[in-house]
C-alpha cells in the first residue's frame, strides 16, 4: 500500500544524509522492512526506482532485509512466529495474536561516496 | 511526505488555494547572499551559498502552527551543501582525510583512487522510521490537542460508506454541548466541507490532489486555520480509503472505522491495517438490514477477529438508530479529554508555584 509515499520518505532520508556527508553520489540503500508490515518489497522497489529518478540517489541499489514475524498469543502466553499478519496463531489455531515483531518499516544505511 | 502518492508534489490545496504556495521564504544568509524560495516540502533542492558557517542552521524553517513551536523543518541542506564539495573533494580531501591518524595511507581507497573526483565510498547508518516525520509531525499535534482539552477523532472508511452523513447527524446531536470544528479530507472538492457548514459549524476543506490520505502536516497546517477552542470536539473526515490511511497517524486519540451494510461482511479481513488501527466501528446504514443478505454478527465477528479490543456501535445516519450510544461515547471521550487538560493546568501551576519559590530563595539569598 502507499508505497509511492513510504519511497518519498525514504528518499528524504536518503537525501538528508547524503547531503550531510556531502556525498556525491548514493550507490546502496538498505531498508529493513517487517514481514507484519504493510509494505511489499517489489512495489516498493518499483516506487523507488520511480522517486530517486533525476536526483543524488538515482541508480541506487534497494536492499531490503526482511524481518520476520512475531507475535504474542493471549492463549498460549507466550511469542509465537507469525508469517503474516492477522494470521492464527501457529500453536492454537486461535486469532488472538499481537504483532510484536516484524511490523518495523526502516532506514538501516546508505553507501554513499 | 506532506504531498504523496507519486507526483503530488504541489497539489495539496486547503480550501482551494496551494497549500505550497504558502511557503515562501527569503533568507538572508550571513555572507549577505539574499535568496527566496517556495516550498513543496518534498525539498530536493540544494542551495549553493556562502560558507559553512553562514549556511549551518540558516534553513531551519519554522512553520507557525497554532502552538508555534514544534514544526521546524529540516531541509535536506542542513548546513552544507552538495555542489561544491563535490567539486572540490577529490582535490583535498585525499591528504587530510588519512593525515588525521598520523600516516599518510593512499592504498585504502577504492581503485587506489588519487585522481580528482574520485573519493572512497562508505556506509551510512541512518537507522530512522520510514514514517518517523509524519509521526513528529502527529506527535506535535496530539500534545496539541491534550494541552488543550481538545477530543479529535480521524474519520476513515471506503468512499460511500456514509462518513460525511454521520458526520452531519453527529454535529446536530452535539453542537448545542460542545464546541465543533470539521476538517474534511478529499482528493478534489470542497462538497462535503459545504454540507458540514450547513449544519453551522466551521469546516475546513483539505484537497490531497493525487494524495490518497491526509498526513500530520496537513491536519498541523488546519489546526492553524482552524484554531478550534479549548475542550472542543476535532472531527476529520479522511479520504475515502481503507488502505492508506492507516499508517499514517494525525494525532488523534481515536480512529474511528465506518463500514456500511452495503459492503462485505469480510471487509475487515480484506483491510485488516485499518480496522487494527481502529478503536471504534461504526456499522452504518443498519436500517437498510431488512433488504439486505448482510450478515451484522458475521462483520463484528470478522472486525473483533483482527481487532479483540474494537468498539462497535451499529448505527443508522438516516434512521438515527444507534447514535445516541456513539454520541455518548464520544462524550465520555470529551470528558477525558478535559481531565488532562486540567492535569496539564494543575502541573503547570506546580511548576509556576515551584519557579517564584526558587525566585523568592534566590533574591532573600542575595
Amino acid at each position: 500500500m502507499h508505497e509511492m509515499s513510504l519511497a518519498e520518505g525514504v528518499l528524504q532520508l536518503v537525501e538528508e544524509t547524503a547531503m550531510r556527508e556531502n556525498a556525491r553520489r548514493v550507490k546502496l540503500v538498505v531498508l529493513e522492512i517487517g514481514r507484519l508490515s504493510s509494505v511489499e518489497p517489489e512495489a516498493m522497489k518499483f516506487c523507488f526506482e520511480a522517486v530517486t529518478s533525476g536526483g543524488i540517489a538515482q541508480g541506487a541499489m534497494l536492499e531490503i532485509i526482511a524481518v520476520p514475524g512475531e507475535g504474542w498469543c493471549m492463549a498460549c502466553g507466550e511469542t509465537v512466529a507469525m508469517e503474516e499478519s492477522y494470521a492464527a496463531c501457529p500453536r492454537c489455531g486461535g486469532y488472538q495474536v499481537q504483532p510484536t515483531g516484524g511490523t518495523e518499516m526502516r532506514v538501516r544505511e546508505i553507501e554513499i561516496e | 511526505m506532506c504531498t504523496v502518492c507519486g507526483c503530488g508534489a504541489g497539489e495539496v490545496k486547503i480550501e482551494g488555494e496551494v497549500a505550497e504556495g504558502s511557503h515562501e521564504h527569503t533568507h538572508i544568509h550571513e555572507d549577505g547572499t539574499v535568496h527566496s524560495h517556495v516550498h513543496g516540502h518534498d525539498h530536493d533542492h540544494a542551495h549553493v551559498h556562502g560558507s559553512e558557517e553562514a549556511l549551518a542552521g540558516a534553513h531551519a524553517h519554522t512553520h507557525h502552527h497554532a502552538d508555534g513551536s514544534e514544526h521546524s523543518h529540516t531541509h535536506l541542506h542542513q548546513g552544507e551543501h552538495a555542489h561544491e564539495h563535490a567539486h572540490d573533494h577529490g582535490h583535498e580531501h585525499h591528504h587530510h582525510e588519512h593525515g588525521v591518524a598520523g600516516d599518510l595511507d593512499y592504498g585504502t581507497g577504492p581503485a587506489r583512487a588519487h585522481a580528482p573526483g574520485m573519493s572512497q565510498s562508505r556506509m551510512v547508518q541512518i537507522e530512522q522510521d520510514i514514517l518517523a516525520k509524519n509521526n513528529t509531525y502527529a506527535a506535535a499535534n496530539r500534545n496539541w490537542f491534550d494541552e488543550r482539552g481538545i477530543l479529535a477523532l480521524n474519520l476513515v472508511s471506503s468512499p460511500g460508506s456514509g462518513k460525511t452523513a454521520l458526520l452531519v447527524r453527529t454535529i446536530e446531536l452535539l453542537k448545542g454541548k460542545v464546541s465543533i470544528s470539521v476538517v474534511e479530507g478529499d482528493q478534489q472538492t470542497s462538497n462535503d466541507a459545504e454540507r458540514i457548514r450547513a449544519t453551522g459549524v466551521t469546516a475546513l476543506q483539505i484537497n490531497t490532489g493525487k494524495g490518497c490520505h491526509l498526513d500530520g502536516h496537513m491536519v498541523g497546517h488546519a489546526l492553524e486555520r482552524l484554531q478550534p477552542a479549548d475542550d472542543s470536539l476535532f472531527l476529520i473526515e479522511n479520504v475515502g480509503n481503507l488502505v492508506c490511511p492507516a499508517a499514517f497517524d494525525l494525532g488523534e486519540q481515536h480512529k474511528v472505522a465506518i463500514l456500511s451494510v452495503t459492503e462485505g461482511e469480510d471487509k475487515p479481513l480484506k483491510y485488516p491495517d485499518m480496522f487494527r488501527a481502529a478503536d471504534v466501528m461504526l456499522l452504518n446504514k443498519c436500517d437498510l438490514l431488512p433488504y439486505l443478505e448482510f450478515d451484522a454478527d458475521l462483520a463484528e465477528a470478522n472486525a473483533r477477529r483482527v481487532n479483540p479490543d474494537l468498539t462497535i456501535f451499529r448505527v443508522s445516519a438516516t434512521s438515527g438508530e444507534g447514535l445516541a450510544a456513539w454520541v455518548s461515547w464520544v462524550e465520555s471521550g470529551l470528558e477525558g479529554q478535559r481531565g488532562k487538560r486540567s492535569e496539564t493546568v494543575a502541573a503547570l501551576k506546580q511548576r509556576v508555584a515551584e519557579l517564584e519559590r526558587q525566585l523568592e530563595h534566590s533574591q532573600a539569598a542575595k
